[in-house]
């Protein structure tokens, strides 16, 4: 009996690998595509995609392709671009939201709520809607810097962060995870006389690791891959992102072999934030155990 | 005293050396080739030379690549923040000079008398851009294709009728060499459409808007010619002619040179590659289906923009960048058609006897201008759904009407696009 419950959960844990391995590879197969692409020629590239082949290390295979894409266009430039506006705006934005929900969840003030439900109600608002007026401000706004006052912050770095720090989306998170965090431990902590900013860094935030990862994700897919934007405040070489970039590949006979190496590298900025960060959402869910 | 000397000398020498940088008023320039080495290193040697030619003004220059270009300069517009010299797809160029996005090029005309039409960027009477080359599509085939199916090598002088071409695509169906007997490169989409393909309307007798007003697209797009054409688009398609809208972009870019297609319909861009796979390869004129054989023209050109503080000097640049010399280096390094005959004898491929010069000739005899008029950009991409859908079986009547309508509601909501 103890053999046949033995054999039934072997076969159980057979079927739950293979149904996770066949996920795995579903998810994983265009990520093979691509790095395998990036290695051949583009007459193999092409010749092959009809086949399992284009996923398999085979043929002529060489980094031709990196060569030629970095002699296209400046990749390290465009990769470090992304990166600075992405690493900014994803720091800021934590921070800013994160106080912004905090005062949401926290402090009693009047008309929160209505502010609240505008701020939601901003998340029904395509971007796409509201780009050119922000343009329209962009173009006109004044920076103090170097050379003095100035109006315009067209072909700047901060023209691709500052409209990006503030978002329904991330404050909307924050929120839904503060309002579930303990009341006691924040009523201790006034008790104990705590001032409002004491209790965000050393109670609430210490707490907050899971939604920090997570909007800290979702903040760096949506500005690595912004596309828009840039394309339309971004007129300098010297300040373009990748996915504008990735515009440089596509002539009129396109390389495909190019592009698939443009993007393998792209790609692994967001691969390894994702990893790095993917630990640290598991890591805070055991941690923290604030429901138990 | 000597220190004193020493000191006005050389403020004396520094001014002199100075002076002349100091004049040189900055124009800045936007230009389409990012991306494309080639190209972007004639242009950059343009504008050194240019700089260094002269010293009164001088040129910086901003590279995008062709993909995000229109968008950028639109919202530039916007924003009020274009540069002085524009490059502008010669189609889209009234659009821009109507919505001011440009001004008029003073440019002295007779500098180009002796262009082909396609690269004269003229609207509303006036020349507003104009192109250091052209480019011009011809059906390739080879002539072991012609000899095997026994058909006759159609000229300029006697291209072939419409008739003559269908036997020709039924000779290379019935062989059975063939996935398809015709290319069309429906792989491609965007301004691919209008500009490949509206010449076969053209040649129908029909055309995208009607031309000699331009406040509608009705007769022009829906009359019986533009049926006729519809009907036959529809054919190529539905009968097995050619590939739809589901072709693999590869087969587009080497079907042909792989022996998959008797015939393709393709630029002289697709030429070199080719002729190197097949040197018999030959480039046909179009076929003409009772109005003439047509083909597209006008390709990028350079303008000034509509917020320019210096149109002289912008047009100085311009004038400059005509010389012969750079419209062959452009098409040596990019194998676009050289916008003159006298710059076409430099080049490699477009000198009389050259393996392209036929496109020359093509572009002569064949070529005629999308309509020339703001809303082209929108009537183009009605066009393109047009085509797809009915090449994807939709009525070709009801697809018609309604591009036409959509054409025309466009037309009003603009007030005529500044045509009266």
């Amino acid at each position: 009996m103890a053999a046949v419950a033995g054999d039934n959960h072997r076969l159980r844990l057979v079927v739950r690998y293979m149904v996770l391995t066949l996920i795995a590879i579903i998810f994983i197969f265009p990520l093979v595509f691509m790095v395998m692409s990036s290695l051949k020629p583009d007459q193999q590239l092409l010749s092959d995609t009809g086949s399992l082949r284009a996923f398999l290390p085979v043929g002529d295979l060489s980094f031709d392709n990196y060569r030629d894409a970095f002699a296209r266009a400046p990749v390290g430039l465009f990769v470090f671009n992304s990166m600075l506006v992405t690493g900014v705006t994803v720091v800021l934005s934590l921070l800013i939201c994160s106080l912004a929900a905090f005062s949401f969840v926290f402090l009693n003030w009047t008309g929160k709520g209505v502010v609240l439900s505008i701020i939601l109600a901003t998340l029904i608002v395509p971007f796409e809607t509201i780009a050119i007026p922000l343009l329209l401000i962009a173009s006109q706004l004044p920076w103090i810097g170097a050379e003095g006052l100035t109006f315009g912050w067209l072909n700047t770095y901060r023209i691709q962060i500052v409209p990006f720090i503030a978002d329904g989306l991330t404050i909307y998170l924050f929120v839904q995870y503060f309002k579930d965090l303990p009341a006691e431990l924040i009523e201790a902590s006034r008790v104990e006389g705590a001032t409002w900013l004491q209790i965000y860094r050393r109670v609430v935030m210490p707490l907050s690791g899971p939604v920090l990862a997570t909007a800290a994700i979702l903040k760096f897919l949506v500005m690595y891959n912004q596309y828009l934007w840039p394309l339309i405040v971004v007129q300098q070489e010297s300040y373009r992102p990748v996915m504008v970039g990735l515009q440089y590949f596509f002539q009129l006979n396109i390389a495909w072999g190019e592009v698939m190496a443009y993007l393998s590298l792209i790609t692994l900025p967001v691969l390894a934030f994702y990893l790095v960060l993917q630990r640290a959402f598991i890591a805070s869910i055991a941690s923290t155990g604030v429901k138990g | 005293m000597n220190h004193l000397k020493l000191t006005a000398g050389a403020l004396t020498l520094s001014t002199m050396l100075a002076s002349p940088l100091l004049a040189q008023t900055e124009l800045t320039m936007w230009y389409h080739g990012a991306g494309n080495e080639v190209e972007s290193n004639i242009i950059n040697q343009i504008v050194s030379d240019f700089n260094a030619s002269q010293s009164d003004w001088s040129v910086s220059l901003e590279s995008f690549p062709q993909g995000a270009y229109n968008d950028s300069v639109v919202a530039a517009a916007l924003a009020g923040n274009l540069p002085d010299i524009l490059d502008v797809d010669g189609p889209v160029m009234p659009n821009w000079a109507w919505a001011g996005y440009m001004q008029p090029l003073p440019l002295d005309e007779s500098l180009i008398e002796d262009f082909l039409p396609g690269p004269k960027g003229y609207w509303d009477g006036e020349l507003y851009s104009i192109g250091l080359w052209d480019a011009a599509v011809a059906l390739v085939t080879r002539q072991s294709t012609l000899d095997a199916l026994g058909l006759r090598t159609p000229t300029l002088e006697e291209p072939w009728t419409g008739e003559e071409f269908m036997a020709a695509l039924d000779a290379a169906k019935a062989s059975g060499d063939y996935e398809y007997a015709f290319d069309l490169g429906m792989a491609w989409t965007g301004e691919w459409y209008p500009y490949a393909f509206s010449p076969f309307l053209q040649s129908f007798g029909g055309d995208i808007v009607d031309r000699s007003t331009y406040l509608t697209a009705e007769g022009a797009l829906n009359g019986d010619a533009a049926l006729e054409f519809g009907e036959w688009w529809q054919s190529l398609f539905a009968e097995g002619y050619a590939p739809g809208t589901s072709q693999d972009p590869a087969d587009r870019d080497n079907g042909f040179v792989e022996g998959k297609y008797a015939f393709s319909w393709n630029g002289n861009w697709a030429a070199l590659n080719a002729l190197n796979a097949h040197d018999d390869t030959l480039f046909l004129p179009a076929p003409d289906f009772g109005n003439g054989p047509k083909i597209g023209a006008a390709s990028w050109q350079f303008g000034v923009s509509g917020t320019s503080e210096h149109p002289d000097g912008a047009a100085a640049f311009i004038e400059f960048a005509l010389q012969d010399q750079y419209l062959a280096d452009f098409s040596n390094g990019i194998g676009l058609i050289p916008a003159t005959a006298s710059s076409a004898q430099m080049t490699e491929n477009y000198a009389d006897g050259g393996p392209m010069a036929v496109f020359f000739e093509l572009t002569e005899a064949q070529a005629l201008v999308r309509p020339v008029t703001p809303g082209y950009v929108v009537a183009a991409k009605v066009f393109e759904k047009a085509l797809a859908d009915i090449a994807n079986g939709a009525d070709v009547a009801d697809t018609l009407d309604a591009a036409v309508d959509e054409i025309d509601n466009d037309i009003e909501a603009n007030s005529g696009y500044g045509h009266n």
